[in-house]
């Protein structure tokens, strides 16, 4: 238990996770493409509400919020619809937290914003999840058989190995370079054990739709805000421009 | 009470309007002494727009907080989510919070930047002081009002960058637990504590702040603008009593100004459409996850802007403590055997100086810290008198001058990176050397700041035409 917790918390650092964490492991690049490609964005929030939703919540987002992202309230209502009948509803579950404790070690924290919380100066939140989403390797001294790359002795069972297929992580001991004293456990790829119902590509490329979606959500005006912004600096720098030749015009005067 | 006085025959509605109003309120008295007929200098350079942008900046914090309190609430249970609220469904809720977080930063960029250029041309000397007194009054309600509206979005760093600034106040001693449990209404962070922040945030605070900024321009158009080079214009007139080198406020300068602005805009609406976190530093990446005081983070830095004063505050340790004693030892004896005065006044000093050392020993490192992050702020206040250059503007003093204006500038700048930075001893040592320069730049100005050749100052203003 402390030791999720403190893994969590390293992980959470601020500023410098990479010097406080003592080595994160390096993070792959999350496919921004995916975040304006909404085939991609209705993939992902189909895996989520799939996958996700049955312990994790998403509180503050709304069902019907998904429109924005080229869905109807019908289709919402047909196939993302499971904990309630109103798509005006937020994401809840009916797990309790007490319950997740139990279960899990840990409370599953709310997605929301994970996409952001994730966010530290080793990278952005969606690489981190992608990175983490693909991390997971078997571990039978862990008590859900499940350990992970990025967040060691995470609480979280791999959800979706069914999709990836079971595997495990080879780790070599190596000699620290910087101190001979002290051997440092490194990572060697993985072994396949049992394959998954998707091949790798197609399983890194539904977690980079459901990363895409879970970035969405987090901040769901992100590409309207852009869009919006681009309006405005045209603006501004016409304004600015008048600005100058006024300024230029009154001060023609001052001798 | 001014003469009573009656539109001559023919005049225009507006200006037996204006008559009627200027009878019964100075509505034109006003607008003379503030707008069109204040003078100020024609030189006014890059550096002289921070001063109507933090004006700017006022408004566009008042302006959108109004609408932020309307779905705010200021519950320890809610606050998270109202925050979030805002963001996804109040109609453009998300720009006016971006609006606001991104605004308290540029409120410390503009004011920072604005008190640098008071800081170089000498505009808190005589007679500006109260001018610059009011202002450090303005930036110390600016730090509580950040401080205090931290808190509310009710995140992780607003919950333990609160804790650990209210346990600071513990340290104080014989006073200071019952002082942090008064402040927080709690023994904890909690419920009560969102609540009288948020009351003082919005509130208490935002009062005593317009009436600072009301003061700070009375006060300025008063005595007057100085300028970059540090020449009084009104020792020159023309006939009319005009400064030779004034310029009516208006047009030119809120022509200028409205310059200023479209400049400032740009680069804020920046921030808020392409990068409203600015990589943390505006909204710290913790911040997304809710309060909770069972789970500490690992590294609590505060935002940005307090980080110069925070690392002071780190950097007193016990070792500093003893740094301090010796520094105040040597200042108080050197004082005695080569100051001036009378010996009875040095001797008291002396006396002083043994009791400060005896305290600085007797009451924990921590306490010091606290007193060293005060003192660092309450410092600015003493400039004026501080400063015994006989030039004001920088143009015209020694060139190691201003390279002691550029080490106080870079030496800042580190500092105010170490405190992002979780501790370490290396880090440590170097926010030692750096609080003793920063103190020392105040506390040995009374002597550098005459040293030196100065370069002579112009009876008039310089200027180029555009």
């Amino acid at each position: 238990m402390k030791k999720i917790l403190a893994s969590l918390l390293a992980s959470l650092c601020l500023v410098t996770g990479a010097q406080a964490a003592g080595g994160t492991f390096p993070l792959d690049t999350f496919p921004k493409e995916r975040l304006t490609d909404l085939a991609a964005l209705q993939n992902g929030a189909k895996i989520f509400v799939n996958y996700c939703l049955n312990c994790h919540e998403a509180a503050f987002v709304r069902y019907n919020r998904m429109k924005d992202i080229g869905l109807t309230d019908e289709q919402i209502k047909q196939n993302l619809l499971f904990a309630t009948d109103k798509v005006g509803e937020t994401m809840k579950v009916a797990l309790r937290a007490k319950d997740a404790k139990d279960w899990f070690g840990a409370t599953p924290p709310d997605l929301t914003l994970v996409a952001r919380s994730r966010a530290s100066h080793a990278g952005p939140g969606p690489d981190y999840l992608y990175t983490y989403l693909r991390t997971f390797y078997r571990d039978d001294t862990r008590p859900t058989g499940w350990n992970n790359l990025v967040f060691p002795n995470v609480g979280m069972p791999h959800v979706l190995w069914e999709l990836q297929g079971q595997r495990v992580a080879k780790f070599v001991d190596e000699k620290d370079p910087h101190d001979p004293t002290k051997t440092v456990h490194k990572f060697e790829g993985y072994e396949q054990l049992t394959p998954g119902t998707m091949s790798p590509q197609e399983f890194d490329s539904n977690i980079a739709d459901l990363v895409a979606y879970m970035t969405w959500m987090a901040e769901p005006m992100a590409q309207s805000r852009v869009r919006i912004g681009v309006g405005v600096m045209i603006f501004l720098l016409g304004f600015f421009f008048i600005a100058w030749r006024l300024n230029a015009a009154f001060w023609k005067d001052v001798k | 009470m001014a003469e009573f006085k009656t539109a001559p025959a023919g005049a225009s509605t507006g200006e037996k309007l204006m008559t009627w109003v200027d009878n019964r309120f100075p509505a034109t008295k006003l607008y003379k002494e503030h707008v069109s007929e204040y003078y100020a200098p024609k030189n006014f350079n890059f550096w002289y727009f921070f001063g109507s942008l933090a004006m700017l900046v006022l408004v566009i914090q008042i302006v959108t907080g109004i609408f932020l309190v309307m779905n705010y609430k200021p519950d320890a249970n809610l606050a998270f989510a109202s925050v979030e609220y805002i963001m996804r469904d109040v109609p453009w809720g998300w720009l006016i919070r971006y609006m606001h977080s991104t605004g308290a930063s540029a409120f410390f960029v503009v004011v920072y930047l604005h008190m640098y250029r008071g800081l170089i041309y000498g505009s808190y000397r005589t007679p500006r002081e109260l001018v610059w007194v009011f202002g450090c009054l303005i930036f110390l309600c600016l730090m509580a009002e950040a401080f205090m509206g931290y808190l509310l979005p009710w995140g992780q760093m607003s919950y333990w960058g609160a804790q650990v600034i209210i346990n600071l106040f513990a340290a104080i001693p014989f006073v200071g637990p019952d002082l942090a449990i008064l402040i927080r209404g709690d023994y904890v962070v909690g419920d009560a504590t969102l609540n009288r922040f948020f009351s003082l945030h919005v509130i208490a605070v935002p009062l005593v702040l317009l009436g600072l900024v009301v003061a700070h321009i009375i006060a300025l158009h008063e005595v007057g603008s100085n300028n970059p080079d540090g020449v009084e214009i009104k020792a020159k007139k023309d006939a009319n009593g005009i400064p030779l080198d004034g310029i009516p406020f208006h047009p030119y300068y809120t022509v200028h100004d409205i310059l200023g602005v479209a400049g400032f805009l740009i680069v804020f609406s920046a921030v808020i459409f392409f990068a409203p976190e600015f990589g943390g530093y505006f909204l710290e990446f913790n911040n997304f996850i809710p309060a909770d005081p069972l789970k500490t983070p690992p590294h609590i830095a505060p935002v940005w802007y307090f980080t110069p004063f925070y690392s002071m505050l780190r950097a007193t340790t016990d070792q500093m403590v003893i740094v301090f004693s010796i520094v105040i030892g040597l200042a108080a004896v050197l004082n005695l055997v080569k100051g001036p005065g009378k010996g009875q006044t040095k001797l008291g000093l002396l006396v002083g100086a043994v009791v400060l050392i005896g305290l600085l020993n007797t009451f924990e490192a921590k306490f010091w810290g606290v007193i060293v992050m005060g003192a660092a702020v309450v410092i600015l206040a003493f400039l004026p008198w501080l400063d015994n250059c006989p030039v004001k503007s920088i143009r015209y003093r020694p060139t190691w001058h201003k390279a002691i204006y550029g080490i106080f500038v870079i030496n800042f700048c580190i500092l105010g990176w170490l405190g992002i930075e979780p501790p370490s001893p290396v880090y440590e040592k170097i926010s030692q050397v750096g609080t003793l320069i920063y103190f020392g730049f105040f506390l040995l100005m009374p002597w550098w700041s005459r040293m030196g050749t100065f370069k002579q100052v112009p009876d008039r203003v310089t200027f180029t035409p555009h």
